[in-house]
């Protein structure tokens, strides 16, 4: 067999070899057996000394083009294997992708403080910061400087729990009125003083011993009752949504003169009259008012030179409202089934 | 307090031309709030229920408690019902009278109430028969229409009730229901109502009224003949002022007014206490009706006497609902020659009570100071109507029309006459100071121009008085107890001209100095930081039970009450105090979740109360609490079937990565937390060298107590202010190294009684500044380290800032350790 022949005759058993590997661990033993340094195609060589000199030109050239040959096939069917593999690998690493995922577990922050973080969000972009007071509070500062006196028709409006004849429960954030104002004077104020409250009111569906509310506060120069509409206007847009219609109505509280009522258009069926708003149409957003001359002086602002608005809202009912809330003991009996709700 | 206004009547004094919706809407926005407003008639059907006229009462063929009725309703043909009303009966014997008597009369398909039952249900009225008598309708009692408890006999309606219109037409009305708080008397009375719709709608106010109630062809008198009079204290009873109404008859009030009476809430009684009752409704002034022979003298051969006066300390008085009342000294009380017959204000005594044999009235129409009124009523746990307006501030020159007003009612309800002198004692009439009010006031305070003819037509339908015009010299009514100054006219102009009419503005007065707030955004981070290591944040009651406390001693030692803030009036005993700390009321929010999953991570942000001895308010520390309980993570399949649970690590590492986020510097940890935790397996945390809480697992038998599983329940108790004292949010960086470190772990052998964190120390401050992180990947007790040893293994990682550090100084830095380990923790290197 002449060298030509064997050459072509590697070829042909090297490719046919080739086309019979299945599996990527065979092709470094195939390329081994064939174009290794002691493989079939360097023996073949070998027989190249004992050609003649003008026999030596063309085998080599024959040799070169079979080795060529066989190293793109080895690429080609390299990549082909690997490819299939893959393939395989991929097709048969499926999972059930409807099992559930591993839990991450992140806990949840009470819908008490995700309602107050909003709150609180609004009004810092009004330039409202948020000034806090004790919960516990004096007859004082709960009552008397609010222009509320021992024994005034107005105390009725407030269940307290008292500790003694001088120390309450705040029944309310609005002793934190006089606290900012006497701190703060005699700079102009724009606080928010969001807080815990006590009143005295059996526990039931409809009403909660404890509670949140946020009380706002601006003193200025010149502060408007038309700014307080407009504050609570913008604040009713962001909280619950653009184009919410306001109703302003007058009202009565000791330490606010005039003192005004804010509803909303009801959020559920946008004042059409349902169930959650007692089919008027509308829902109480807030008390608010002027702060009243003689507050104003107790905070110790000269009511000649100085105006305030003054309005405070609860935490837990338009939590309860937009979320669909029934039973307010859901906020404070804690079952983490609901509190993971939010 | 509620006040109830039927429209019918409010329509005496003021014409409304609104549906009841309108007005209780106008009503609202203008600071009147309109609670409710209910329909009377409603729902009775114009057509079904009309005005019948009796023809004929013909007795029942097969029943002697029966009798028919034929009804005539504006058709040709009557229509015969069978009924067995005592007060149809009765014209079996005796004759209709002339004209025929009017009354509801109801078809079938009405709509009524059932009068046998005691809970209000309806029924729809169908045809029948009754023994054998086809019974065409029903004429009603009150009760069956809705009108009142009246169920004894058929209603009589006045002979003027035109037969065929609609009852609805002829009796229907709505009534307002009012919530006025605060101290405003005037508007506690449908007069006062009225006054405010008259001015609301632009309308006209009738007041002949209270024109009626002037003392014309009358003399008052401080010494009228009848009575000896003496006010001891005038600042408490400012006036107090008597007619006298003889020759009455005391009788039932006639249908108009006991219909009026009950759509207002009250219930008729007789005539003479129905009239005070209705002109208390109607203008508001409570009056007292005395049996003026049961008064007694001081002195035989006088007078009667009343004397207004303090009451003596423990005095004592039966009250006219039957109950003995004691006094004491600042408590007004009216008395006669023979001691109390009335506690002024709030309610009158048994003795001197209207009976039906009364035949001469004094009554009393008096002002009370309002917030002594308030005190006796609180303190006497006696609320009443009078009490309540009087606790309202009335106006004293109300006093002496309401008295004359009412005189006259009960001499027309009863047949009487009034006494032609009026007891009046009045030492110090009441003027109105006028208030100077700026028109740029009003503009500055509502922030909207409210053009100043508008606010003098405000101010005049209000019945203000007004002259000038910058200022405007305002002089409020005297009944307007409660305006004093220039801003309570603001309200005024503002609620009547409309707050919805005012545009809407943004603030623009100069903004005050802006500030961080580092207390509460650290607290904010704080709570991120605890959900995001998957807490659930709960929020718990503030007042707690000391059985709770208790509970929290492994012994149940009693605690210290002292300690603690206590409520006056708590809502239970159970609630009786202010929460120490928080843990308490953790465990139960535990227990209670344990019902319906087996894991519990939680926590709770919120103010402790301390009480301080010598201060008047308690200190409130804002405290953090957390809790782990069951299963570390939450179950997943990917897991085995029997997780590990929660233990002290697992709150301890929890409280590492707080001081990790919250900067905290030079944490220790010691033992000697409190009894309600495991003594081994919990640890105190200092800041500084300052306790700033405590931590770990609880006492089994506090857990036990709590009715928790046998389980480690962790928890943490921590001072939120301690944590956040250094917290500034301004960590500066530590250069990062390009070079690369060397990693070597190193295990050493120590007495059981070394402290892992003294290990690591020596270590971190031999190797400093290469060795940059000391952390320990190994604790090992057995056979290969011998009893009493423990191996602690630590992976040591070197590092320059500068350089690549060769074996050599890596070699050098080990040495230094393990000899220093060696040295001073008897330490062994194990290989």
């Amino acid at each position: 067999m002449t060298i030509l022949e064997a050459l072509a005759s590697l070829h042909t058993e090297a490719v046919a070899a080739l086309e019979a590997l299945q599996t990527s661990q065979e092709l470094p033993v195939w390329y081994r057996t064939y174009l290794g340094r002691k493989g079939r195609l360097t023996e073949v060589l070998r027989g190249l000394g004992a050609l003649t000199a003008d026999e030596r030109p063309k085998a080599g050239q024959r040799a070169n083009e079979v080795k060529e040959a066989l190293e793109s096939a080895f690429q080609g069917r390299q990549t082909q294997i690997k490819e299939a593999e893959l393939q395989a690998a991929i097709s048969a690493d499926r999972v059930d992708i409807t099992l559930p995922g591993r839990p991450m577990g992140p806990g949840h922050l009470h819908l008490s403080t995700r309602t107050l973080r909003r709150v609180r969000e609004i009004f810092a972009e009004m330039g409202f910061r948020v000034y806090e007071a004790p919960e516990v509070e004096t007859d004082e500062n709960n009552f008397e400087l609010l222009n509320i006196p021992a024994y005034h028709p107005a105390r009725d409006m407030w269940d307290t729990f008292w500790v003694n004849d001088k120390v309450v429960l705040r029944t309310h954030t609005s002793p934190g009125q006089i606290r900012c104002m006497r701190e703060a004077h005699p700079q102009p104020i724009r606080v928010i003083l969001p807080g815990k409250c006590y009143r005295y009111e059996q526990i039931t569906p409809r009403s909660e011993h404890q509670f949140y509310q946020v009380e706002g506060l601006a003193v200025g120069h010149g502060i408007r009752l038309t700014d307080l509409i407009g504050t609570m206007q913008a604040f009713a847009n962001k909280m619950y949504g653009e184009g919410r219609r306001m109703r302003i109505r007058g009202s009565y509280f000791p330490f606010t003169e005039p003192s005004v009522e804010i509803d909303m258009d009801c959020i559920l069926c946008r004042g059409e009259g349902c169930r959650v708003c007692k089919q008027t149409g509308w829902l109480e957003v807030a008390g608010a008012g002027m702060v009243h001359p003689v507050v104003l002086a107790n905070g110790g602002y000269d009511p000649d030179e100085w105006s305030g608005f003054a309005f405070g809202m609860g935490v837990e009912r338009p939590a309860m409202l937009q979320h669909g809330i029934e039973d307010i003991r859901y906020f404070y009996g804690n079952d983490l089934r609901f509190l993971r709700q939010f | 307090m509620a006040l109830r206004v039927p429209i019918k009547w409010l329509q005496d004094y003021v014409d409304i031309d609104l549906t009841p919706q309108e007005l209780a809407e106008r009503l609202t926005v203008a600071g009147l709030e309109v609670e409710s407003v209910t329909g009377i008639g409603a729902e009775w059907g114009r057509e079904a229920v009309v005005v019948g006229a009796i023809e004929k009462v013909l007795p029942h063929p097969n029943a002697d408690r029966l009798c028919l009725v034929q009804v005539a309703y504006g058709k040709p043909e009557p229509l015969t019902v069978v009924t067995g009303a005592p007060n149809m009966l009765r014209y079996l014997s005796e004759p209709l009278p002339s004209p025929a008597p009017r009354v509801p009369f109801a078809m079938v398909g009405a709509e009524l109430i059932d009068g046998h039952a005691s809970d209000g249900r309806k029924l729809k009225l169908k045809a029948g028969n009754i023994r054998g008598v086809r019974s065409e309708g029903m004429v009603c009692s009150e009760k069956e229409l809705g009108l009142s408890e009246e169920h004894e006999g058929i209603l009589i309606l006045p002979d003027d009730a035109p037969v065929g219109a609609p009852l609805v037409e002829y009796l229907g009305d709505a009534v307002l229901e009012f919530d006025i708080k605060g101290g405003f008397a005037h508007l506690m009375c449908i007069y006062g109502i009225a006054r405010e719709t008259a001015a609301i709608l632009g309308g006209t106010l009738r007041d002949d009224v209270l024109r009626a109630a002037r003392p014309d062809g009358l003399k008052p008198s401080n010494e009228p003949p009848y009575l000896k009079l003496e006010v001891t204290d005038a600042a408490m009873c400012p006036r107090y002022t008597v007619t006298l109404i003889e020759g009455i008859t005391v009788q039932p009030s006639p249908f108009w007014l006991q219909q009026r009476l009950l759509r207002a809430g009250m219930r008729p009684i007789n005539a003479v206490v129905d009239a005070t009752n209705y002109v208390m409704l109607e203008l508001g002034q409570p009056t007292h009706a005395f049996d003026y022979k049961t008064l007694r003298p001081e002195k035989k051969g006088q007078p009667p006497l009343i004397r207004v006066r303090p009451a003596h300390p423990r005095e004592k008085m039966h009250t006219l609902d039957g109950v003995e009342r004691t006094f004491d000294d600042r408590m007004l009380l009216i008395t006669d020659g023979g001691g109390p017959v009335g506690i002024a204000g709030v309610m009158g005594g048994l003795e001197s009570e209207i009976t039906d044999g009364t035949t001469t009235v004094l009554l009393e129409s008096a002002n009370f100071e309002f917030l002594n009124t308030r005190r006796t009523s609180q303190l006497l746990k006696l609320r009443t109507e009078a009490s309540d307006r009087f606790g309202k501030r009335l106006d004293p020159e109300l006093a002496l029309q309401g008295g004359l007003r009412c005189a006259h009612l009960i001499a027309e309800l009863c047949g009487g006459t009034v006494h032609t002198v009026v007891g009046d004692l009045y030492p110090d009439p009441r003027t109105q100071a006028p208030i100077e009010l700026r028109p740029d006031f009003v503009t500055r305070l509502l922030g909207v121009e409210v053009p100043g003819e508008e606010i003098l037509r405000i101010l005049r339908a209000l019945e203000f008085q007004v002259e000038g015009s910058d200022p405007l010299v305002v002089t409020p009514p005297s009944h307007r107890m409660d305006v004093s100054i220039a801003a309570d006219l603001v309200e005024d102009v503002g609620r009547i001209h409309g707050y919805d009419r005012m545009p809407h503005t943004l603030i623009g007065d100069e903004m005050p100095p802006q500030e961080r707030n580092l207390r509460l955004e650290g607290t904010e981070l704080m709570r991120d930081v605890l959900t995001g290591c998957g807490l659930d944040e709960i929020i718990t009651y503030s007042m707690i039970s000391l059985e709770d406390e208790r509970r929290l001693h492994p012994d149940r030692a009693p605690v210290d009450e002292s300690t603690y803030l206590r409520v006056q009036n708590p809502l239970s005993a159970e609630r009786a105090h202010l929460r120490r700390r928080l843990l308490a009321e953790g465990l139960n929010t535990t227990r209670a979740n344990l019902r319906f999953g087996r894991r519990v991570a939680i926590f709770e942000v919120g103010a402790a109360f301390w009480p301080q001895p010598g201060a008047v308010l308690p200190d409130e520390p804002a405290r953090l609490c957390v809790l782990l309980t069951g299963p570390r993570d939450p179950a997943s399949w990917l897991d085995g079937a029997e997780p590990a649970g929660f233990d002290f690590f697992d709150v301890k590492g929890l409280v590492e990565t707080l001081l990790e986020r919250l900067e905290v510097p030079e944490a220790t940890w010691d033992y000697g937390a409190d009894a309600a935790y495991h003594p081994g397996r919990s640890a105190v945390l200092k800041i500084g060298g300052a306790v700033v809480g405590q931590l770990g697992e609880l006492h089994p038998r506090v857990v036990d107590a709590f009715g928790l599983p046998a389980q480690p329940v962790c928890a943490a108790e921590l001072d939120v202010g301690a944590l956040l004292h250094q917290w500034r949010e301004d960590r500066q960086m530590t250069v990062l190294s390009s070079h690369p470190p060397v990693y070597e772990d190193l295990a050493f052998v120590v007495a059981e009684t070394v402290p892992a964190e003294q290990v690591r120390a020596l270590i971190a401050e031999t190797g400093r500044p290469l060795v940059r992180d000391v952390a320990l990947f190994d604790l090992y007790r057995g056979d290969q380290v011998g009893p009493g040893r423990k191996s602690l293994a630590y992976a040591l990682t070197y590092q320059a800032d500068d350089r690549t550090l060769t074996d050599d100084e890596v070699a050098k830095v080990r040495t230094r350790i393990v000899k220093r380990l060696t040295k001073e923790l008897e330490a062994q290197l194990r290989a």
